[in-house]
């Protein structure tokens, strides 16, 4: 384990864990603004890769696919709030859960038929495609230290939009108690329109950013959707704030703790039996990690609701 | 006498109008594929390999027209199963053919083998079914899956590399992929690293194979995860440093994702699009101007499926009520594979040569694997010798 090694794993994890700060934050939101359980916010990850691929296809330039991209992304959020979350906000999570599946299995196998089933390739831009050397034969992508610049950018403007304008004000309020929100004046069925629409599109960034380095295939959107759950429970329901801290922690937890937890084991076990149950343990880590802060902070680190 | 004599001629009339009926009756055959999730492209190729082949036949097989029923399995065995009763018990097929993925594989064997129907698997070949629990209604037209895995730990061996990492998901194939290398590597593992299935970054195993610094490594990454892995790799600035030998990882199904990234990757197969046999060259001219996409080993296993059935059926005169005549018809596989060398061995499973494939750009423009050079002739699985069934 040398300090280099540590470095380029941290990077790693930073990277991994502001693409589910991405997908975390529309879902915790819709979450705790709206108490909605949307599952089928994973799929809107994997359509905004989709119409990067396509868009990318079509104009042949990576910038001006991206600028396609987030429009179609939150337009696709936006037709899917209409046709079918917004029948859902006043029914029970059982219901919500039972029809947002079926979005899911209707998305996955629609981009199916447009698509088909191979895998897609995005290339990246010309000037983002080449790597740095970090250390003697250690190179590490260009594009995945723009991803950690963009994942930052979009981080921080979310704090300025949350924190310092009125609807995010809004959004806060509605976090913490929407029937008062509702009950101010507000008209709450556009707040809830707003902020799905931006969660969708957030997540449809994060889908078109890792269109390059991921591949683009159906039901990409599944895995990572169950990431993002375990990072808004352990940020606290609503909060972006903890949904960034959570981020954070889980891609590093995974991403480090994958790639050490064998190294540390070997200290006390035998070499074999070190890589045997690293093996077993790194893929637990980020779920023992959310037992033990729900141990402690039952609601999550920053809960919205109080 | 006269009793005789009639009922002789009674017999023929029958027999006359018995075989125009015989004749027309189709051959039916259940083709069993995984058509939806992300790895449905596997089985596409293996779909359309089929019906090219039937096509090419005329669509006859043996002389006899065919009805070819396909099935989704899902990549689910449980639903494979129900899926496969559907076929034996209702549709009455005389042959099921596929599937592509060794789960399914063990999950419908008994139900298609304990109906005495013969099960032709077009890719999946586990152990067991190579081995211990092997039947004389099972044939493959694909390998055991330990033989591609094996092609690289030799290609490793006779290279001189000393130090090798090995990567693979972990679940059952990957450490059956892992233990496929070590029969023949017999240098330094420095890492056995696997990662979760269906992991799709592998940036911080890229790290720390940079750190190792391994002279190969070897991976075992199917579908998706190979696609990320290849371009990962590349973009890491490892793949000219670090030979990458693979198995089921830089293919003709992945190669279209993968692109420039895999280009000089090395796999292990039993054929390539390249292969230089006049058959060969008409099956991928006449596939691409089909499907518009170039044939993995996944279809040219389907389309040698039909043909192995087309040359069992017409040694037996289009007849499949003789199970042992059609077993040994079968196994005798009288007709010309598109891999050249091909013989079916103990246990169903053929013996035949293994390459070492590399990704190659062609001049078109299009993406295939192409033989480097031959690893094994004429080779045989490791569990054909535990096969006690005589077939």
């Amino acid at each position: 384990m040398t300090p280099t090694l540590l470095f380029v794993q941290s990077l790693n994890g930073l990277q991994f864990g502001l693409i589910l700060f991405l997908i975390a934050a529309g879902l915790t939101l819709v979450f705790g603004v709206m108490d909605f359980i949307n599952l089928a916010h994973g799929v809107q990850y994997m359509v905004g890769a989709y119409l990067m691929a396509a868009f990318s296809a079509w104009t042949g330039n990576f910038g001006w696919a991206l600028l396609l991209a987030l429009p179609s992304a939150l337009a696709v959020g936006l037709l899917l709030e209409a046709l079918v979350f917004r029948h859902l906000y006043d029914r029970d999570h059982l219901d919500q859960v039972l029809a947002t599946f079926g979005v899911i299995l209707f998305l996955n196998q629609g981009v199916k038929f447009v698509w088909g089933a191979a895998p897609l390739n995005v290339p990246a831009p010309e000037w983002l495609s080449g790597s740095v050397e970090l250390a003697d034969g250690l190179l590490y992508p260009v594009y995945r230290l723009a991803i950690i610049v963009a994942g930052l950018a979009v981080a921080a403007l979310l704090y300025v939009l949350v924190n310092h304008t009125r609807v995010g004000m809004l959004v806060r309020a509605g976090a913490s108690n929407a029937p008062m929100v509702s009950a101010l004046g507000v008209n709450i069925r556009r707040l809830f329109m707003i902020v799905f629409g931006f969660g969708a599109m957030l997540a449809g960034f994060a889908g078109a950013m890792v269109a390059p380095i991921l591949s683009v295939e159906p039901g990409m959107g599944d895995n990572i959707l169950i990431l993002a759950f375990v990072v808004i429970v352990i940020g606290g329901i609503g909060s972006i704030r903890g949904a960034f801290l959570a981020a954070l922690m889980v891609g590093l937890v995974d991403t480090v703790g994958r790639s050490f937890a064998p190294n540390l084991l070997r200290l006390f076990l035998d070499p074999a039996t070190a890589s045997q149950t690293g093996r077993a343990v790194a893929p637990m880590l980020i779920y023992i990690f959310m037992a033990a802060i729900l141990f402690f902070r039952p609601a999550g680190l920053f809960p919205a609701k109080r | 006498m006269n009793v005789t004599i009639k009922t002789l001629g009674v017999a023929a009339v029958l027999g006359l109008a018995a075989t125009p009926a015989l004749a027309q009756e189709k051959v039916k055959i259940g083709l069993l594929l995984t058509l939806s999730g992300p790895s449905a492209v596997l089985g596409q190729q293996a779909r359309d390999g089929f019906q090219l082949a039937v096509k090419d036949l005329g669509g006859k097989l043996g002389g006899r027209d065919v009805e070819v029923i396909v099935v989704d399995d899902e990549l689910k065995p449980d639903v494979a199963v129900t899926k496969v009763k559907g076929l034996l018990e209702r549709d009455k097929v005389d042959f099921v053919v596929g599937p592509i993925f060794s789960n399914v594989a063990v999950a419908v064997h008994k139900p298609i083998v304990d109906s005495n129907t013969f099960y032709i698997s077009s890719n999946a070949g586990p152990s067991n079914l190579a081995g211990k629990s092997c039947s004389p209604y099972f044939f493959a037209t694909s390998y055991q899956n330990d033989q591609n895995h094996e092609v690289l730990g030799k290609v490793a061996q006779d290279r001189g590399y000393k130090k090798v990492y090995l990567l693979a998901p972990n679940y059952q194939a990957g450490k059956d992929a892992l233990a496929g290398f070590k029969r023949h590597f017999k240098g330094e593992i420095i890492e056995e690293s696997y990662v979760p299935l269906n992991n799709l970054d592998f940036q911080s195993e890229l790290a720390k194979i940079a750190s190792l610094k391994p002279d190969a490594i070897f991976t075992f990454m199917p579908g998706g995860m190979g696609v990320n892995l290849v371009k990962q790799y590349r973009a890491a600035g490892l793949a000219d440093r670090i030979p990458f030998l693979s198995a089921f990882t830089v293919d003709e199904s992945t190669l279209p994702a993968q692109q420039d990234a895999a280009i000089g990757m090395f796999g292990g197969s039993n054929w390539a699009p390249n292969l230089d046999t006049p058959q060969n060259k008409k099956f991928v001219a006449d596939y691409e101007a089909a499907y518009n996409s170039v044939p993995g080993s996944y279809s040219m296993h389907a389309y040698d499926a039909a043909l192995l059935i087309d040359s069992a059926l017409k040694a037996t005169g289009g007849k499949t009520d003789n199970k042992d005549a059609l077993r040994a018809a079968l196994k005798k596989a009288d007709f010309k594979s598109l891999r050249g060398d091909f013989k079916i061995g103990a246990n169903g499973f053929p013996v035949q040569d293994f390459y070492l494939v590399k990704a190659a750009k062609r001049p078109d423009g299009k993406f295939q694997t192409e033989i480097v050079e031959k690893v094994f002739d004429d080779y045989t699985d490791a569990y054909a010798k535990e096969c006690a069934a005589t077939n």
